[in-house]
């Protein structure tokens, strides 16, 4: 088989891509697909970056008119990394983790997006840097178990679990104070 | 370097273990995305403060305090030669954007591979333990294992409301991204996956050929990974794939014994004039290697080939892509060379266990 693009060496990469069930194939030489910007198996060139700064674009009007294109989006960047909102749309990346807070009122709607529909974490806590976050949340979820055990009319259960809320509590405030 | 040497340097030692359904998931992978709270992120962040994070690493990060895991080694990219990085590239050890991409880019390798972590990829750190079959559970402890003790060490950038801080927001939250590699002819056979993979979609969790997005499924070897990582714990989301993957086994199982019941010679046909162009061509590219390999596993699972170990998949689907010929070889190869050598070399290995399929019975007798 010779290769689509030139038509002189010999294909040795063939592509297939399916694109919402449309499958196509092309066959090329590694010259032409350095040229074309195809890549080697193995390598995303058309990454997930790609999709989600599509997702990011969604502020742009469609088929801006052009008095509107006088109007100068504002700009916002990190005061740690120096990036902008601008940038992040194209890259899809975010340069730091201050990133998180500049643009953290643009953030939530794309977190939606991209993780059905979930803004908050609820996964693990880092051992060191979370211990005082671990226990808050280990009191808010015996605080719900506590509610539980009263609406089922266990009060004994429910008195437990309070007295180990206060025991926690107790445990966070003596060491926040030290 | 002899065949058998150079199969063992290719092979990384937790594949040669056989986990649990292994006739149909060939491993399990965990990743965690983690970054330092104090630097920039690889993507932004100059040379100087990548080497920084290395020195950090090197200084503190060889000794791990876990049997299971032994010494880990820091390769630095600039130090390999380009197919000694596509050789950790076709063994799933980096990821392409590594070589590519990464400034000052390292790898802390643990001795029997299981694991690696990526140094200033897109992420300061990138914690990925493999494992051999339907073992996710093993490898989130081993990975949750690694992180903690990292994290003993170095601040990470955590956020009480966001989680794990990454540099793209479609890793946020846990970090975590959770994969089954899985072998599916039946299901391409009587195309059966073409219904499955929208259902899959639409639990959240992802379908791909074995080399990412929009790839076809070289030797029809499927990945199934979590999509979602924010908002569910960490054993949600292992829990969840856990039980699609089940599934999916079960569909693969049931349409194998379908396949067995209802065209046996068909299926028989098939597999042997695979094993048969695997024994005798001089010249494959490596669709066709990929596609007859699968067959000869398929083979070998319903015990229909005998005589072969069940790894072969496994292990020339790695050793016959072009980074590993050309180790091989230990020459640049063009593409049609390469052809001739993944033949030679498949043939060369067939031959091998049929030696040591003889050894065996030599030494029962």
């Amino acid at each position: 088989m010779t290769c689509q693009e030139c038509g002189e060496r010999p294909a040795t990469l063939h592509f297939t891509k399916i694109i919402n069930g449309e499958k196509t194939e092309t066959h090329i030489c590694e010259k032409c697909a350095k040229e074309k910007g195809e890549v080697e198996p193995g390598t995303n060139h058309f990454s997930i970056h790609n999709l989600l700064s599509g997702l990011l674009n969604f502020e742009t009007p469609i088929g801006e008119s052009p008095a509107q294109s006088y109007y100068k989006p504002e700009i916002s960047h990190c005061p740690k990394c120096g990036l902008t909102y601008q940038q992040f749309t194209k890259i899809g990346r975010f340069g730091c983790s201050e990133c998180y807070k500049t643009f953290s009122d643009k953030l939530d709607p794309i977190l939606k997006k991209v993780h059905g529909g979930n803004t908050v974490h609820s996964g693990k806590i880092p051992k060191r840097a979370g211990a005082a976050i671990e226990i808050e949340r280990k009191v808010q979820n015996l605080r719900s178990k506590m509610k539980e055990y009263i609406e089922h009319e266990e009060f004994e259960k429910a008195a437990e679990t309070r007295d180990l809320i206060r025991t926690l509590e107790d445990k966070s405030s003596s060491e926040g104070g030290e | 370097m002899s065949l058998q040497h150079f199969i063992s340097e290719a092979v990384s030692p937790w594949m040669k273990n056989e986990g649990p359904d292994s006739d149909i998931v060939m491993s399990s992978r965990v990743r965690f995305a983690r970054n330092l709270k104090n630097y920039v992120f690889p993507i932004l962040s100059n040379r100087e403060h990548n080497l920084e994070v290395i020195e950090e690493v090197r200084s503190q990060f060889t000794d791990v305090p876990d049997d299971q895991v032994g010494q880990l080694e820091l390769i630095e990219m600039d130090d390999l030669k380009p197919i000694e990085k596509r050789v950790l590239v076709e063994k799933h050890l980096i990821s392409p954007n590594l070589i590519e991409h990464s400034k000052n880019g390292a790898v802390l390798l643990s001795e029997n591979e299981t694991v690696s972590i990526m140094i200033n990829e897109e992420d300061h750190f990138r914690i990925q333990c493999l494992v051999a079959g339907f073992e996710l559970k093993k490898a989130l402890s081993l990975a949750n294992s690694l992180d903690n003790w990292i994290e003993e060490k170095v601040d990470y950038a955590f956020d009480e409301r966001k989680g794990y801080l990454t540099s793209c927001p479609t890793n946020v939250g846990t970090g975590m991204r959770a994969s089954v590699m899985l072998h599916l002819p039946a299901l391409v056979l009587t195309q059966q996956l073409n219904h499955i993979i929208p259902a899959i979609n639409q639990l959240g969790l992802v379908v791909r050929g074995s080399y990412g997005e929009g790839s076809e499924a070289l030797g029809n070897i499927f990945q199934i990974s979590n999509q979602i990582t924010l908002g569910k714990t960490e054993d949600d989301i292992i829990e969840d794939l856990q039980g699609v993957v089940r599934q999916v086994i079960e569909k693969e199982r049931a349409a194998r014994r379908a396949l067995l019941d209802n065209s046996r010679i068909e299926l028989e046909d098939r597999i042997y004039r695979a094993l048969g162009v695997l024994q005798n061509s001089r010249i494959i590219q490596s669709k066709e290697a990929a596609k007859c390999l699968s067959d000869v596993r398929l083979g070998i699972d319903l015990g229909l080939v005998k005589g072969l170990s069940k790894s072969i998949l496994n292990e020339l689907l790695i050793l016959t892509q072009p980074g590993f010929l050309q180790q091989y070889a230990g020459a640049s190869l063009t593409p049609t060379e390469r052809d001739i050598k993944r033949a030679t070399l498949i043939r060369e290995r067939l031959e091998l266990e049929d030696q040591l399929t003889k050894n065996v019975e030599g030494d029962e007798q």
